[in-house]
Parts: C-alpha cells; structure tokens; sequence
C-alpha cells in the first residue's frame, strides 16, 4: 500500500484512495485529423514504459477527485515528486 | 541425452542416479549464431527446441540476464485454457492446446500436463451471454467450451458454493474439459533439456545490453555482459521486459509492464479437482499436485518493474475466493510473490515480425503467457525460421494498433485472461 | 501422565491440569504449556509423517521453525483447522488434536511403502517417469500422487467463525518481543509517540523464556512497558509482511488459544500497520544438523529441548546426546543438567571448544566427545541410540540414549527485512546472511541483527561420515523430505542456481518455508558446487513470515460486504411485490415480477402486453446521471459526445453516443439541457462511474480551459419511467406546473415541476417506443411518488414491469444496449448509427480513430435483425451465425446473436445480431448453427415496431 502525496490536498494518503491514469505528457494532439496513422498510433498506444523513473498520472479519486502528475521509481515503486496537472516534468530525473 | 524413463529410473536407483548428467551444460557463448533468442522462459528456449527439432537451425543461443525459467515462466498460475472468443485467439491458443498434448512425450520430460478441465462461473445475465457466445464460437471453431448449469457447476466442483443468496450467485459456467493445469518449470527445464540435445547452447546470468544493427538497419548481434554476440536475426521473447530490449533496437513498443501477484495455500489432500475462474469477482484457483491451492488475481493498478505487490491486492483476492468457496476461510495463505506482466492496448499479444531486418518480436502476453507456452514458442521458432509468420500468428502482428484490426478479447467478453 | 515432567520449573501453571486428546488418545498437560510440550511431557515422540516418503517424525523445534510436528485441530463443526504446528497450539482444557498424513494410523502408515523404495523417488523424480502410456498419467498417476501428497485435510463446510481487519499507525513498531525488542520499544517510548510492541507469543520474552536467569529482568522490563502511557502491546499477533513504505500487515490470533466454549468475538484480526520506524527484532533460529538418521522421531533442535526443559519443564529424553557445531548446544546441555535432565554426552564436530565449556560439562557429570559426529540415529518411532565416531570415519561408538539436541549455529531471521528489500551480507561468523542496508525506514536489533553473543561454531554442509551421502538418510528439509543427496544430484543434474536447486529438490518450500533448511541447502550447494556461499545466491524471501488464514485476509469482505450491494430507493416495493431481481454491476435490479406460478417468460410476455396495450412503471434509477454544469457545459458535451450538442435548446433532450478514444463504442444515454448552462446526464447503470472518471479526465487534463464542472448525482434522483399509451392519463393528476399536451411537451423534451407534491425533472422520453415519462424526483422522495403514480394508475390497469421487459421492448424498437449489442469492438457506423456522429465537427473523442484504415473496410461486423423462418424459435444469445452451415470445421463465422427475445407484440421470436456486412444482407437467409440442428433466419432492419413512430409521439 503505498502512500501517495496529493499535491491539491497536500497530504500522504493511501494508494487505495487513487486511480492510475497512465504515462503522463501524452497531450492530446490538438488537431487529431491532422496526424497520420503512424502518429496517431503513437498517441494512443506507444508508451515509454521503462524501469526506473516514469512521470504517470494519478487521480485521487476518493478525495479530492484531481488529477496529477508524479514521478515514480518503477523499479522500487518509490515516489519521487507528485505535481499539479499543468505543471512541467521537474527537471533532473530524465533518465 | 539420457533418455528420461520408469526403467532407466529403476536402474539409476541401483547406482546411487550417479548416471544422471546434466540438463544443460554451463556454455561460453561462441562468437557468433545463426539464430539468438533473447529470455529463457518456457517461450525463448521452446522457440529454440523447435527451431532445431522441427526447423533444423541448430546454431542457436538462448540469453537469459537470469536463471532460466525464473521469469513468469516460473511465477505462473500453470492454467491451460483455449477457449477464446475470437477466430484468431482459438486458433492461436488451440494451437498450444494440441501442443501441450503429447509435450511430456515429445519432450522426454514430463511436464504433468493435466486436463482437469477450466471451469468459468457465470455471476449475472452478463456473464451467461458473453460465455454462450465463447462457447459457440469456440464448437464452430472446433474449440471444446460447454454450458454447465449451476448444479452441474457443483456436481463439477463440489468446493462450489452454489447458494442463490450468494452476493455473486452461481447461474452456471463455462468449462473446458481440455483445460487445466501443467508443471511450470518443467516445461521450460524440459524445453531447456531438449533443445541443449540438439545443439542449442543456454548462457545464463548474461544479461543483453544492446542490440547491434548493421548499415543496412538490420541485425547483427547483441552486446552482453559477456562481450558481443553475433547474430543473423534476433528473437526477443522477455515478457515484461521487453519494452526495454526494443527499445535497445530502437523500436518504441505498445506495452506496458506490471505486477501480477499469486499465492499458494498450505497443501492439503485432494479437495479441488479443476480450474476454476471468475472473472466477476475477479480471482481463480486451482489445487497443485502437491496440494497447494494455487490463486491469482489481476494485475496491481500501475506500471511497476519491482515484483513486489500491495497487500491489499492479496486481501480481495482471498475475499473474492472464500466469497465463492466458502469452506476454505480456515486455510492459510503459504507464499505470495510477483512476476511482471507486459500488456498490450488489446490484451492480445504481439508474436510478428518488427520493422527491423533480422529482429522478431513475441510480448504481451498480459496475464496469459504460460498457457501459450508450446504454441508461441513453435510460432516465434516458425516466424524466425521463414522470416515471416506463420497463418496462425499473422494477425498478432504490430501494424494492428495503427490500422485498428484489434483482437480485443477482454473488451469483447469483459473477461481478464 | 509419564515420567518426561520435570519434578520443577517452566512457566507453566502446575495448579491447573488440562485434558486434552491426540488422536483420539486422552492426555493430560497444564496451563500454560502448549501442545508439542504436553504432548513430550506425556512420553509422545511421533508426531506426524512426512510429507512425500511418510517417514515417522518427531518435533524439531519450539516455534515457528517447526517443520514435521503439524497437527488438525477441532474445535467443534466446520472449526477444523489443519497443518498447524503443535508447539505454536496453546493448550486448552478440551483440545482435540489428530496428527495427518497418515492412513489408517500414525504409527501404522501404509504409504510408507515410499520410502522403502526412496531410491525410485530421489528430487526430480516425477519429470523423469509417469510418461507411458500416455493417458496413464491423468488417469492413474496424478491421482495416485495427489492422494499421497497433501498434508492434512481441507475444511468441508463453511466457517462459522468471522474475521476482523483494521487499521493502526505509529510512530515506532517493534516487530518480535524478547528482550532486544522490548528494550528497543522501551527507548522509542522515551522519545514519546506512538509504539507498538507485537509478538507471535503469548507472552513477551521471546529465548529469555527459555533462561530462568534472566526472568527478573524480563519481569522489570514487562512493567516498564505497562507504565509507558504510550506503548501498545499485542502477543499473539504475528508481522507476516513488509510492504512499501513502512506497512506492515499482522494478524492476530483471539480465540484459538481458549477452548471454544470460552471463545468469543472474532478468531483473528488483520492488522494493516503503517509505521513512521520499524525496528525489527525477530531474534534467530537454531540451524539443524545434517547427518545420517537426522529425521528419527527425539531428534529435535538443542533450542527446542531447552525450552521444553526451562519454559514447560518437560525433559526431552531420560538420556540426551548433544551433537553439537557451536557453543550454544553446551550451553543448551548444560542449561538442561541444571534442570535436571540426564544428559549423556555431548558430540562436538570441532577439534576445538572452548576450555570453559569443556570443564562446565565434565563438572556436571556430562561425557564430552570432540571431534566425533553422529553417523547413525538408532530406532524407528523413537531414538534408542546413536553411533558416532572420531570425524565420522573413526572406530564406531555406540551410545545409548532417547534424545538427539542438534546444535548447528543460528539464523537470524531477516524474513521481514528482505521483504522490504533491505540487502543482505554474509556473515562467516554466524554462517548465515545478517541485515545489511535498508530501503525504508528500518533497522534490525539483538540476534536478527547478529548482535547477540552466543559463542562461536563452525558451518558444516553435512557431518563427516564414514558413508556416502548418496547413501545417508541425512534430511536438509524434513517436511518436504529433501535429502543432502538430492542437492547432490540436482547440481549433478546441472542446476547451479540456488533457485533451480530449489525448484528442483523442493528444498525451502515447505510451510515452514526453509527456516530450517535454506541455510544448509545453500551449504551443501556449495560444496557440491565448489563455490562460495555468497556466489551461489539466496531465495527470495516471500511474505507471509509464517502462514496466514484466509479468512483473517478476508476480514469483513464476507457475503454482504464482500462488495455492497446497490439497492435504489424502490428496492423494497420491488421486494414487497414479488420480484425477482438480477445483479447489475453493482445494483440489484428488478428483472420482472411473476404473478401466481408464472415462469420468466410468462411474467415478461405480460409485462410487454400491458405497456403496449396500457401502461407500464419501471425502476430505471440505477441509470447513472451526471449533472454537468458552467458557461462551457455545451462546448464540453460537443467535444466528448460524437453528435452535436451546442445546438440542444434547453428543456430538449438528445440521445448521447460516446466513443472511447479508439473510436469503439462505450457509452450511451440520453441527456437534457435544463438550461443554457445546465445539463442533466444519464449514462448506462454499469457505465457511470467509468464515464464521469473519463469526462473529469478530459476536463482536468486536456480542455482545463473550459469551465465546467461535473457532478455524479446518480444516487441523488430517483427515475421512475411510465411507459405506454395511458402514461400521460396516469400522471396527469399528480403533475403541476407542465403542460404535458403534445405539442406543448413532445417527445425528447424534459420539464420542471412538481409531482405529487414533489419537485420533479420530468423526461419525454421513451426506450419502449411507447408515449413515455421518466419522472426524476429527489431519491429520498422516490418511493412516495412510485406508491402515488402507481395508485394513481391502478384506474389505467398499471403494470409493473422489470429490466427483462425493458430489454424485449428496446429490442423491438432495436434501441441497442452498450456492452449487450455491442463489445468494445464496434464503431457508431457499425451500429448504423451514423445519424448519432456531427459529420460536420472537426473533433471528437475518438473521431481519428474512425479514420484508421481498417475502419472503414468492406466485413465489419453490422447491426441487423434476425427473424427465424421459424417464428416461435428463439435463437439463443450469443449464437454464432454463418453464410453456409455446410462449411466445415472450423466453420466460418459472420456474427452473432446479441438479444433475443420473444416478442408479445409480434407473436413471434425476434432477435438483434451483429454481422458481417449485414446491411447488404438484409432480406437474405442466413444460418445458426446449433448442436443437433441449424437455425434458418432473415435479416432484417433492426426494427420489427412501430417503425415510423408513430406511438412515441402520441
């Protein structure tokens, strides 16, 4: 059960609390019909999905029902930094 | 190879089994293969028996960055099932199906495969439809999948509580008679031990670091931990992760990886005499050889590479199974432990060539690998061997998630598999 | 009771004699003893049978360690509790205990046939046989092998017992209560915070339980915890997992240890612990010896016979032999003098041993053998004797005697550490992995952490011996039977990982789970491998520490609460009138109400009669509702909805499609606009939480610029529909403040007012194809306005009908059902809803998708109707149908049947399906293939009622 700091509430809650909303800042494109096949797969279906820190959203769903953005370590599943939708992947952990 | 029999048993018991050699031998890799098949679980080092016991490619490496089998091939429920809905699943899963029977024999090992029958519980009118619709399907297909009443259910599997006040009532289920259960590590100790007879070499704890591709974009060899490796194709078979060794090819993938936790109980006598699924309240069980109750569940909710699971996972998992075999609340829980699951956008896996020259590709198997075990790994063997897939694997091709042909089997039956 | 009580001493209470039974076999024991002690104390040395060769088998150790003693425990119908371990059953007055694995008796066990011929079943032994004939395998050996596998019997009828969770934090957990957790505890107390305190024992002291010396002190630090206002105690709780961030999951065992008549409330409860600090104090434990006869029943751990001599005052034999590889079996012997057991000799491996220890014994009378080991155990049921010689290949010397102590060094317990995925060091010194660097906020103290002097000793693979190991029944695991010879022939077999070793041999992967076997496993690997221990690796460790009850897991998620039932507000009418329900996804729906002895299709043939011919009310509640409110409101529909939404003028309602991103259908409903602003939602009952979770997603993520926001109110209405051509003469007289003339109110337009008195939004709307109502009132107020609308339409000859009408009446109008006609893989066209997507928006969700190239191909899959030639065939949903039944196997398939129903309108069977280009088809036969005979139907247009609609806009 991890604990996870809502960055609207500012507070650790339990993970049973939120939603897993997927690889972060994948916008959506903003002229869908512009994109060719090959781009709009990557849009929907190409996910980066590595070991080791992954920017993903999450949604806390049982509080104050906000999404947001955190980076998390895949491999220890240790929460770097959650952040505001919105706001810029903080710099530093690229890797 | 010593021939694995009864009577040679016998014999070996009058010299101490001193006669026993290895199953496979501790290799240096040589400087280059015809052929490399990157992960050592049941589908890399099967695709390498078949691509020397039925395709005649015998310089081939299998590289495992562990121990072999110690992937899901070695964290598996074990359940065997092919009872899909759609044409290209059946015949994909069928294909296993057919392999699995005589496997013990082809492969001189006996991976105790057993047709205990899959038995799937219908919870609601839902549930009834979606499986009527499976099980006619499957007949046309010539995929076994039959109805059983609630009282048949229990008369099935008499663990069953079939009570109608239960807050998921029994309305009846789908069972498999071919279905069931087999012995997971041996299947790849036994893929392992036939394909090192047949000249394949299996390098452990070498971990690939990179994929070496020539001018001409296509494969050339792998670097390793042990130094390069050179190759004429590649075939990458690493579960949850293979997203990582695609990328090492410079290929983004669809997929992504998570935890998938499973426990045993405590082993007692024979009480559970087949497989048993419910996707409603979401958990399946079956009872090992040795006795165990063998149980899994879903996937934990998010990408993670650290096979360690939550507990709270593990909590609805037993809530969902005493939910509907009541009996066993006074059971205990021996060994929980995790693998990684690598999962496509449908749920249906990938087993095709890549847009790399030489490179190809069999992931996502989600949840589902093990069952698929002989028939993946001949098809990956196929598809490798004639540089193009065979009829039964060419619709689990990549090109799917830009043109849309999905096979989308879970959407189609809201059923995890 | 037998002569194996000491005259004094233990904890136990000797004023209160307990009886209880083994087997059948009355003893007698005390307060405070458990039961391998009261069972050793009456003369009992078989405890159980092992598990693949049914060898007899005695205790091995005092703890959670034990590998052989397991015992079925009844406490009475359905309590039947099997493989416990009988040193860790606290003994009550009445214990009924029986030992398993056995047939027909402990003593006499016909399947001990395995091991007269072990040699055929060394590790591995199954991948090597069992293979001919081939159908052989199910039919004769897996179920000869299952029956003799297995430890004791499962429970057969449902539990009686409950199960309690909950929840604790704390500043400080301190996992394990001897004296280093203790002392820890006492030192976080001081900082102040919250500290908890657990222990598997039913009482604190952990080894010192064990050491009349140090039970002052123990009494001392026992009431300091008392008097700390800050520290929380719980014995018999075990920590059997370490998970992320400091969460830790116990149980906690409340009634096992009364007898039943006496036990109340709960049986365990499921602690889930979050921890600012955990402090892990889980102690060690003793490493058995491996030697040949290891296994005889007597033959048990020097800590066991230790603590059955000073904490239960029980001597383990009238004359024991210590074979020892460390200090602490010396001091274990001399421990046991002093509580005046006989001890015969101490054998001792090493060549040295410490002058202190050497003379202590020879002052207690103790014969001392150094440098000999063990290299027979005499006896069957029990020991009778030992052989040793110098270094195992010396002349042989026989002892008699009735007990082994085997003192091998210890292993801390780094079970919970590892679980948090702290690292490990090898310790040549303690011959085991100690706690290296944690992860989370953790440390280790006293003997898990390797602080704890308790001599010296040497690390032995197996006792020198004078006889091949292949030839040695020398047990690594006892339970599961793994001799120093199957690690042999593993590694000769080629498995050089410890992992293979493991699978392979079964070593560790017992419910003890290797306390006692991992370490020499890996010793023994090593040697035959040639390779120092830390090069050939260590097991994962895996929660749970010691085996957990399903149930204590489970807690209150039993039944009822398994997942709460969803009931709306007319739920209990529905009840009181006879109905019979389905689940919904969450909700509990009527599904059609039987008058008399009618069947389903009775009830539902006059359900659909009535509300064609007069008047039908239906529960619809369970629709998920969004309330979707702000100066954007319709910008943000026209963007997640396929059709166009800007246009809707308020108080007009229109049918909603919504794709999922991929371009596939997941949602549909029909929504209002109330005002320029203001739109009332509806979603399917399975779809809303999903849908509202997929708007907030868009609205958050992508379109923040919009102001909107969205609110679920489906718990918040309660939806009654009033279908059919008498629906506006029953509300007319309850409804105030809307005019519901035709034109005035048309169909697809909703109206705020009052019914009944209650404030209503009230719907034109229709999914019969009928003139009908949806009357939304507060939930609170829903019954009343049901109960006054359904008096009111007595006059009308009301009907009450249920969600299997509802599906006959949609399906004759063919109003699809998301996720029944359709299934994540259909498009709008598909559906022939081409009139539902604004060809003219630029953009939609899921609009790209539609463009994909195989989108558009000739073969999708079409909605059609089917008539069967047949008219009174009812085709069966989910059949499969074909161009050519002759085709053969595997046969060609070009759709399938969605909903099928019979028809009271039409007098005949009519069914939805999807298939192959089916528009093109219309007017063609097609086939339905069933077992026994094939089904001929007719395509038609997925309408078989009222096609002009003439009777919705009445």
């Amino acid at each position: 059960m991890i604990l996870i700091h809502c960055p609207y509430c500012e507070e650790d809650r339990p993970e049973v609390e939120f939603t897993y909303g997927g690889e972060a800042h994948i916008a959506r494109p903003l002229d869908p019909g512009a994109l060719d096949d090959r781009q709009w797969e990557t849009y929907l279906y190409i996910r980066r999905n590595p070991r080791g820190a992954h920017a993903e959203r999450w949604r806390h769903a049982h509080g104050c029902a906000r999404f947001f953005n955190a980076v998390r370590d895949t491999v220890t599943d240790r929460f770097e930094v959650t952040y505001k939708t919105g706001e810029p992947r903080p710099a530093g952990d690229t890797k | 190879m010593k021939r694995f029999s009864g009577l040679n048993l016998f014999a070996e018991a009058f010299n101490g089994h001193k006669g026993w050699p290895e199953h496979w031998p501790d290799k240096a890799p040589k400087a280059a293969y015809d052929v490399i098949i990157i992960g050592a679980g049941g589908h890399g080092l099967g695709a390498a028996y078949y691509l020397a016991a039925k395709y005649g490619i015998t310089n081939v490496c299998v590289i495992e960055k562990g121990w072999l089998g110690g992937g899901n091939a070695g964290r598996n429920t074990t359940i065997i099932r092919s009872n899909y809905l759609y044409d290209e699943s059946a015949h994909l899963y069928d294909h296993a199906v057919k392999l699995w029977d005589g496997l013990s024999q082809e492969l001189n090992y006996n991976v105790m495969y057993s047709k205990r029958g899959v038995l799937m519980l219908a919870h609601n009118v839902h549930d009834i439809q979606s499986f009527k619709r499976h099980i006619h399907a499957n007949r046309l297909n010539g995929v076994d999948n039959e109805w059983l009443s609630t009282e048949a259910c229990k008369a099935y599997c008499p663990p069953l509580d079939i009570s109608p006040n239960a807050r998921h009532p029994v309305l009846g289920g789908a069972l498999q008679r071919r279905g069931g259960t087999a012995r997971h590590d041996s299947v790849a100790w036994g893929y392992a031990r036939g394909a090192v007879a047949r000249g394949v070499d299996i390098i452990q704890n070498c971990a690939v670091t990179g994929i070496r591709r020539g001018p001409d974009g296509a494969v050339i060899g792998v670097e390793t931990e042990k130094g390069f490796i050179g190759a004429k194709k590649i075939g990458v078979s690493a579960a949850g992760s293979t997203s990582l060794v695609m990328r090492m090819a410079g290929l983004d993938f669809p997929l992504e990886s998570y935890p998938l936790q499973a426990l045993v109980s405590e082993p007692v006598k024979p009480i559970f005499p087949c497989v048993v699924m419910s996707n409603t309240v979401h958990a399946y069980i079956s009872q090992s050889d040795k006795g165990e109750l063998v149980i899994g569940a879903g996937t934990d909710a998010y990408v993670s590479y650290s096979q360690r699971g939550a507990l709270h996972i593990i909590e609805h998992t037993l809530a969902a199974i005493c939910e509907i075999f009541p009996i066993f609340t006074r059971m205990r829980m021996l060994r929980t432990w995790g693998g990684i699951v690598d999962v496509t956008p449908d749920r249906s896996p990938i087993l095709a060539k890549t847009p790399v020259p030489g490179l190809y590709v069999n992931c996502g198997w989600g949840t589902g690998g093990f069952k698929a075990t002989p028939g993946a790994a001949d098809l990956l063997a196929h598809t490798i061997a004639h540089d193009a897939p065979h009829a039964i694997n060419a619709p689990f091709n990549l090109d799917r998630f830009r043109n849309g042909r999905l096979i989308d089997e879970a959407a189609a039956a809201a059923v995890a598999h | 009771m037998s002569g194996y009580r000491l005259a004094a001493g233990g904890r136990i209470d000797r004023s209160r004699p307990l009886a209880f039974s083994f087997d059948g076999q009355g003893y007698q024991g005390f307060a405070g003893d458990s039961l391998a002690s009261a069972l050793v104390a009456s003369g009992v040395t078989l405890f159980g049978r092992s598990f693949k060769y049914h060898r007899p088998r005695g205790l091995v150790g005092m703890g959670p360690e034990e590998p052989n003693a397991l015992v079925t425990v009844d406490r009475g119908p359905a309590r039947i509790t099997p493989n416990l371990r009988a040193p860790q059953v606290a003994l009550h007055d009445g214990l009924q205990a029986k030992s398993q694995n056995r047939w027909p008796s402990l003593k006499f066990d016909v399947a001990a046939l395995n091991d007269v011929f072990g040699a055929l079943f060394p590790a591995g032994f199954y991948n090597k046989t069992f293979m001919w004939p081939r159908s052989a395998w199910e039919k004769l050996y897996e179920p000869v092998i299952r029956q003799l596998a297995g430890l004791g019997d499962s429970p057969v009828a449902r539990d009686p017992d409950h199960y309690d969770a909950t929840y604790a934090h704390c500043e400080v957990l301190v996992v394990g209560g001897g004296i280093a957790g203790i002392t820890a505890t006492l030192e976080a107390a001081a900082h102040g915070g919250r500290v908890i305190l657990i222990d598997e024992q039913d009482e604190l002291g952990g080894g010192a339980l064990a050491d009349p010396v140090q039970w002052a002190a123990l009494d001392a630090l026992k009431e300091k915890l008392a008097a700390a206002g800050n520290v929380t105690v719980m014995t018999r709780t075990t920590a059997f997992g370490y998970y992320h961030q400091n969460f830790i999951g116990a149980t906690q065992s409340l009634t096992d240890h009364l007898a039943p008549a006496d036990a109340s409330g709960p049986r365990e409860r499921l602690w889930r612990i979050r921890a600012g600090e955990v402090v892990l104090a889980q102690g060690a434990i003793e490493r058995p010896l491996v030697f040949n006869g290891n296994d005889v029943p007597g033959v048990m751990l020097a800590s066991a016979g230790r603590m059955l001599a000073l904490r239960y005052g029980v001597a383990v034999g009238h004359a024991v032999v210590v074979m020892a590889a460390h200090d602490s079996g010396w001091r274990d012997a001399l421990a046991l003098a002093g509580a005046g057991v006989h001890v015969a000799a101490i054998i001792d491996v090493r060549n040295v041993v410490g002058a202190d220890l050497a003379d202590a014994a020879r002052d207690a009378g103790i014969a001392v053998h150094i440098g000999c080991a063990i290299t027979a155990v005499h006896g069957r049921h029990a020991v009778t004797g030992v052989t040793f010689a110098a270094n195992g290949t010396g002349p042989a010397c026989k002892l008699a005697c009735d007990a082994v102590l085997m003192a091998g060094g210890w292993t801390p317990s780094v079970h919970l550490w590892s679980h948090a995925k702290g690292s490990l060091t090898w310790s040549e010194a303690w011959g085991a992995y100690l706690p290296g660097t944690p992860i989370e906020n953790c440390r280790a103290v006293g003997a898990g952490a390797g602080a704890w002097d308790m001599g010296h000793g040497v690390v032995t693979a197996v006792l020198p011996s004078h006889i091949d190991v292949r030839a040695q029944k020398a047990f690594v695991d006892f339970q599961n039977d793994v001799k120093a010879r199957d690690i042999h022939l593993a590694v000769q077999e080629g498995m050089r990982s410890i992992e293979h070793i493991k699978r392979y041999t079964t070593n560790g992967m017992a419910t003890d789970q290797g306390k006692t076997s991992n370490l020499n496993g890996l010793q023994i690997a090593s040697a035959a491998l040639g390779r120092p221990v830390e090069q050939i690796g260590l097991t994962t460790f895996r929660p749970p520490y010691t085996p957990q009850t399903f149930g204590a897991l489970m807690g209150h998620h039993k039944d009822a609460l398994f997942q709460p039932v969803r009931k709306s507000p007319i739920d209990e009418w529905a009840t009181e009138h006879g109905a019979v329900f389905e689940n919904v996804s969450n909700w509990r729906r009527a599904r059609y109400f039987p008058r008399g002895g009618e069947d389903m299709d009775a009830a539902v043939l006059r359900e659909c009669a009535a509300v064609r011919r007069s008047v039908g009310i239906f529960d619809a509640s369970t629709l998920g509702k969004i309330e979707v409110v702000g100066p954007d409101a319709a910008e943000f529909l026209n963007r997640m909805y396929t059709n166009p939404w800007k246009g809707l003028q308020p108080g007009r309602c229109r049918y909603g499609l919504l794709l999922r991103e991929d371009g596939f259908i997941t949602d549909d409903g029909v929504s209002a606009r109330m005002a320029d602003d203001r739109f009332h939602l509806t979603t399917t009952t399975g779809g809303a939480a999903r849908v509202l979770g997929m708007m907030e997603d868009y609205l958050q993520t992508e379109w923040s610029d919009l102001d909107v926001w969205l609110t679920s109110t489906t718990e918040q209405w309660a939806v009654i529909a009033l279908q059919g051509p008498r629906a506006r003469d029953v509300i007319a007289p309850l409804v105030s403040g809307i005019d519901l003339g035709a034109e005035a109110f048309p169909h697809m337009a909703v109206r705020e007012g009052t019914i009944a008195g209650v404030p209503t939004r009230l719907f034109r709307v229709s999914f019969t194809g009928e003139l009908g109502f949806e009357i939304n009132v507060p939930a609170s107020e829903g019954r009343k306005v049901w109960e006054e609308v359904w008096d009111a339409g007595q006059a009308h000859g009301i009907t009450a009908y249920g969600t299997e009408t509802m599906h006959v009446l949609r399906a004759e109008k063919g109003f699809i059902i998301v996720g029944q006609d359709t299934d994540g893989t259909m498009t709008p066209y598909d559906m022939g809803l081409d009139w539902a997507v604004g060809k003219k928006k630029p953009d939609f969700v899921g609009k790209r998708s539609l463009a994909r190239p195989d989108m558009g191909l000739p073969g999708r899959k079409q909605f059609i109707g089917l008539l069967t030639e047949d008219p009174q065939d009812l085709l069966e949903e989910g059949a499969q149908v074909v161009a050519d039944p002759d085709a053969p196997m595997p046969m060609p398939m070009i759709g399938h049947v969605t909903s099928s129903y019979r028809s009271a309108a039409l007098g005949r069977t009519i069914a939805l399906a999807v298939i192959a280009d089916g528009r093109a088809r219309i007017g063609q036969t097609i086939f339905v293939p069933m077992p026994g005979k094939v089904i001929r139907a007719t395509v038609t247009a997925p309408m078989f009622y009222d096609a002009e609609g003439s009777r919705l806009n009445a």
